[in-house]
């Protein structure tokens, strides 16, 4: 057949995954600490957008650069419906990463909002102004958001559970350094016989 | 068939439990964490939406309508720029020339059909459309200085002048209260009491009342403060009985002078020296400071809520083109998330109409 199969995912695919696991959590926290703070609103909403389309551009990346390249395969101590959930949970990260920022530029461009990167730097509105469609975009945005959150944390969650439970070394497929899996000393895989 | 998941068989039931444990509190511990920002764990800290709660248990909930400067009508026209100010900003604005602009005249409280009063505080909101897509708006009062320092002191504020239930009236045991707890309060109240109080909308004074950074084309930060001067001759607010007066005379009378000819204002940059408090909105600069005039705001038409962008306009005061700076004053972080707060309220609800409409001074 092809090569053998990787065991890691491809480094500027792991780059990314890590650079971004710290920019969409900071973002999250930003972004609830945001909407009830008072003294700290400024600041935090003056990061709150640049980050936003920086994820964007980033997603929009990764999304390209998994299309492009080869995945490992899953470890063989995960079922079937297990691999259904993870691959379904990864395009729901992926939708969400992109569409958190679009609809966060889009509600500010129905709410007539000018749309401030940094200095005179602003981008261009993406949908006419509309006080309905802002109202429903500033709800989709906070109910998303709340779904990335929590998508975010049954992601961490399995991945926990395989590293300390299943012990199968599964976040080996992300880490940043190299990693040659010993393919012999693996119980668990063993223990599916 | 495969189990959904597997367990390493070597792990002992102690170990295993312990690492289900570990996993428990990594993932409990996110979301605590989270729910702390979220400021779940401290329901009565004071939130920005505490803040337009506060307004609405105050006046009620007028759907629509701003929780805050609910009345109003919009206006178009545009300044006119000398150039005097560009040396101390380099935002577009201070160019010479002229650039468009969009506004709104309100009174303040949280009652969109409240009857216009001369002591009323009155509002000017203006968004400058500038030529590179950037904006600049601002709200003024014609207040000389803020009642109050910050959101707290705000809040506090709004319950203790809010008219009694009863009475339908302050009650002036709780004003009292409040102002002898609040010595900037104290200071403040006589300068805006004593302030000349004009015929209208027209020939009134506007104030941005906290402190802004110009920012150079050089980087160079100059400390600022800005008041729209009106060009209309000041008249004294009107000595007939209020109740002989229409509900809406403010309003009426700035249509129709607008109609007649464009009504004109003054930008003047208050300039701050060294040492000058830039965090505190109770407090003017000494009398002495350079002032600059910075060009002309001329309103040209009167537009209806129903028919103007303004309606959906959110005035936050942080919306700055690059060239001008939030300053050290709290009170600008804490009006931009309020506002924030009331605009996306009104924005989903129904609108209802407007008390004042362009139509209603042609009858």
């Amino acid at each position: 057949m092809t090569s053998k199969p990787r065991t890691q995912f491809a480094i500027q695919s792991r780059l990314l995954h890590w650079l971004m696991a710290v920019m969409i959590l900071a973002m999250l926290f930003i972004g609830i600490a945001m909407v009830s703070s008072l003294a700290d609103y400024h600041w935090l909403v003056a990061i709150h957008r640049p980050l936003g389309i920086a994820i964007l551009i980033l997603a929009i990346i990764r999304l390209i650069n998994r299309k492009l390249t080869k995945l490992p395969p899953f470890p063989p101590t995960m079922s079937p419906a297990e691999r259904r959930i993870a691959s379904a949970s990864e395009k729901l990260l992926y939708a969400l990463m992109i569409a958190l920022p679009l609809i966060g530029w889009g509600m500010l461009s129905a709410g007539h909002y000018p749309i401030v990167m940094f200095g005179a730097v602003h981008l261009p509105p993406i949908l006419p102004a509309h006080p309905e469609l802002f109202a429903i975009l500033r709800a989709a945005h906070t109910v998303l958001a709340y779904l990335l959150f929590a998508t975010i944390l049954a992601h961490v969650g399995a991945v926990l559970f395989h590293t300390l439970i299943v012990r199968d070394r599964i976040l080996d497929r992300m880490a940043l350094w190299p990693v040659r899996r010993p393919k012999v000393a693996d119980p668990a895989a063993k223990s599916l016989e | 068939m495969k189990p959904f998941l597997t367990i390493d068989p070597t792990l002992t039931r102690p170990a295993l439990l312990l690492r289900l444990a570990l996993i428990g509190l990594i993932l409990g511990g996110v979301a605590a964490l989270f729910a702390w920002r979220a400021g779940w764990f401290t329901p009565h800290t004071l939130t920005q939406k505490t803040v337009i709660d506060t307004f609405e248990k105050v006046d009620g909930v007028f759907p629509g309508f701003r929780r805050n400067h609910a009345k109003g009508v919009c206006f178009r026209g545009y300044f006119e720029s000398n150039g005097n100010a560009a040396a101390l900003s380099r935002a577009g604005v201070f160019s010479p020339g002229r650039i468009p602009v969009l506004g709104r005249f309100s009174l303040g409280g949280g009652l969109p059909y409240v009857t216009d009063a001369p002591s009323t505080v009155r509002a000017l909101a203006v968004q400058f459309q500038l030529p590179n897509g950037e904006e600049w708006r601002t709200a003024m009062i014609n207040l000389p200085v803020f009642p109050v320092q910050n959101v707290q002191q705000f809040a506090e504020q709004l319950v203790a002048f809010a008219p009694d239930p009863a009475t339908g009236k302050p009650d002036p045991a709780k004003i009292q209260a409040f102002v002898a707890a609040h010595p900037a309060t104290a200071r403040a109240l006589p300068l805006i009491q004593q302030r000349p109080i004009s015929s209208g909308f027209a020939d009134s004074p506007y104030y941005g009342l906290n402190a802004f950074t110009f920012l150079g084309t050089d980087g160079k930060p100059t400390p600022v403060r800005w008041t729209m001067i009106p060009e209309q001759p000041f008249q004294p607010s009107p000595a007939a009985d209020p109740a002989t007066l229409d509900k809406n005379y403010l309003f009426d009378n700035l249509i129709a002078a607008v109609r007649t000819a464009p009504q004109r204002w003054r930008l003047i940059l208050t300039i701050g020296q060294p040492g000058d408090p830039t965090d505190d909105a109770t407090i003017t600069w000494p009398d002495d400071r350079q002032k600059i005039d910075a060009g002309t705001l001329v309103v040209e038409q009167i537009e209806s809520e129903a028919v103007s962008p303004a309606r959906d306009m959110n005035f936050d005061p942080t919306i700055l083109p690059d060239g001008i700076a939030i300053s050290d004053d709290p009170l600008l972080s804490a009006r931009s998330a309020a506002y924030s707060v009331s605009f996306t309220r009104r924005e989903g609800e129904r609108k209802e109409p407007s008390a004042v409409t362009t139509a209603e001074t042609g009858k």
